[in-house]
């Protein structure tokens, strides 16, 4: 691995973005106004966004980076311009760290509006550290990245690569303990639930906003970085030198 | 020595055989011409020499190294049949990242702009770009690390004449600096510019000559009546 080829991805990345600013002002602005509207509409019962609040500003950028890298990838795949960088001196693990790179920062931008909006004028409360809340967003953020990049793999079109998300994001979401819990699913839902690794990522932001930081939560944490390890390796072996 | 060696190369793409038993030689120092129509398997070729096609027998020596090894990877240029840019960038942005890529200096972005003529488009996004210019965005990056051998698949798709006539005494100039550059084409008034050719038809070389000799062996006057008299030969 090479600093500089990883830092050339990864401000090559960041310039593509600054190209788009649509899309930036999209990143940011809709997470904001989904807090604003979860908030507006359990204003009757405002333990509701108490308790949803925290989880979602860390599942946002799972979902966003989810898009973004898939997108980006499958651009990649087929303008040829992935086929000319494997003729270059630069390794599959620059390619993917320079992508890591660009799209944390990407997600931090995110995270730090979204927080001060959520924990300012909307008056989300947490018991725990918020800085830990948005450190792991930051990991969720990453974990979508790397799924992002390993599912690129098997879309041939940008249409399909926008069904993944339905397809690969939505049952993780709705298994991941958010909207029932696990002690409550049917015994064979519970066993998927354990196998998606959002249910860590949400599992750690639960803690992490009820601050009950214990040895389940460190658990979490660790389930969570092994996933981004295990998808970054899945990624790295989908990108070929020689393809067929 | 040769610069590129290709010997019983064997091609499979999606279950149909593209190169069936193809060997030919590239001369260091050339300009060699790979010419033959559209499905011939010139870029299945052209990929099998820069490393990336997946093949499935025979050889292919590089520079002396088999090809796509990581000691290529400074030495070969390559330009793919599409234009492999970044379109979102601008042409200036995309060879920065190419050159950085690459390590090589930052001098080497404005050389290479000037080599391919795109000075004036230097700060435009790529993707505005008409498709001659966008051939040539995607040209520069092959030229960008000097490499000792251009392999480019048909860089002059969509130029004018003018242009056309420019990046053909660019090639002849890099092959006076000992250079040696592998340029695919399907029309047959660029072999003339070549020192040898490689006529590809179905996947096998139907002739590999000067164009000279092409044209004394047939008795055709030009290329374009050399390369079909060749093919009716073949098919008797």
């Amino acid at each position: 691995m090479s600093s500089r080829a990883t830092s050339a991805v990864a401000i090559r990345v960041l310039s593509q973005l600054r190209r788009d600013p649509r899309t930036i002002v999209l990143i940011i602005a809709v997470p904001c106004l989904l807090e604003i509207l979860l908030q507006q509409l359990f204003k009757g019962e405002p333990e509701v966004f108490q308790h949803v609040g925290a989880p979602l500003l860390g599942l946002f950028p799972f979902v966003t980076m989810f898009l973004v890298t898939s997108i980006t990838m499958l651009r990649e795949r087929t303008t040829g311009t992935l086929e000319r960088l494997m003729t270059l001196p630069l390794g599959k693990l620059d390619l993917l760290a320079g992508y890591g790179i660009a799209f944390a920062l990407l997600a931090a931008v995110q995270i730090t509006v979204v927080s001060v909006v959520t924990f300012g004028p909307l008056g989300l409360q947490t018991a725990g550290p918020r800085w830990l809340v948005a450190a792991l967003a930051v990991a969720n953020a990453v974990l979508g990245c790397a799924l992002g990049l390993f599912v690129s793999a098997f879309a041939q079109t940008e249409f399909q690569a926008v069904q993944f998300m339905p397809a690969f994001v939505l049952p993780q979401i709705l298994l991941c303990g958010l909207f029932v819990a696990q002690e409550s699913m049917a015994t064979w839902l519970r066993w998927i639930s354990y196998a998606l690794p959002l249910t860590y990522a949400y599992d750690a932001l639960a803690r992490a906003a009820a601050h009950t930081i214990d040895g389940r939560f460190a658990v979490d944490v660790a389930i969570v970085c092994g996933c981004i390890a295990l998808s970054l390796a899945l990624g790295a072996a989908t990108l070929r030198r020689r393809t067929p | 020595m040769a610069a590129i060696r290709v010997d019983e190369l064997r091609v499979i793409r999606g279950g149909r055989v593209v190169l069936p038993d193809l060997s030919c030689e590239v001369a260091t120092g050339s300009v060699t011409g790979l010419l033959g129509p559209s499905g011939s398997g010139k870029s299945t070729l052209i990929r099998a020499i820069v490393g990336v096609q997946r093949v499935a027998g025979g050889t292919v020596t590089v520079l002396g190294a088999p090809a796509g090894s990581k000691e290529l990877r400074l030495r070969v240029g390559y330009m793919t049949q599409w234009p492999s840019v970044y379109r979102d960038l601008t042409v200036r942005e995309n060879l920065s990242f190419f050159a950085r890529v690459l390590n090589v200096p930052r001098a080497a972005v404005e050389r290479v702009i000037a080599e391919v003529s795109l000075g004036d488009h230097a700060d435009a996004i790529v993707g505005r770009l008409s498709g001659g210019q966008l051939s040539r965005a995607s040209l520069a990056v092959a030229l960008l690390g000097s490499p000792d051998l251009l392999v480019l698949d048909e860089p002059t798709v969509g130029l004018d004449p003018v242009l056309r006539r420019d990046l053909w005494q660019l090639f002849r100039d890099l092959t006076e600096t000992g250079k040696t550059l592998l340029v695919s084409s399907h029309v047959m008034d660029e072999a003339d510019r070549c020192d040898s050719l490689l006529l590809l038809r179905d996947g096998g070389i139907l002739a590999a000559a000067t164009p000279q000799e092409l044209k004394t062996q047939t008795g055709a006057a030009g290329l374009d009546d050399a390369f079909l008299r060749l093919i009716d030969e073949a098919e008797k």
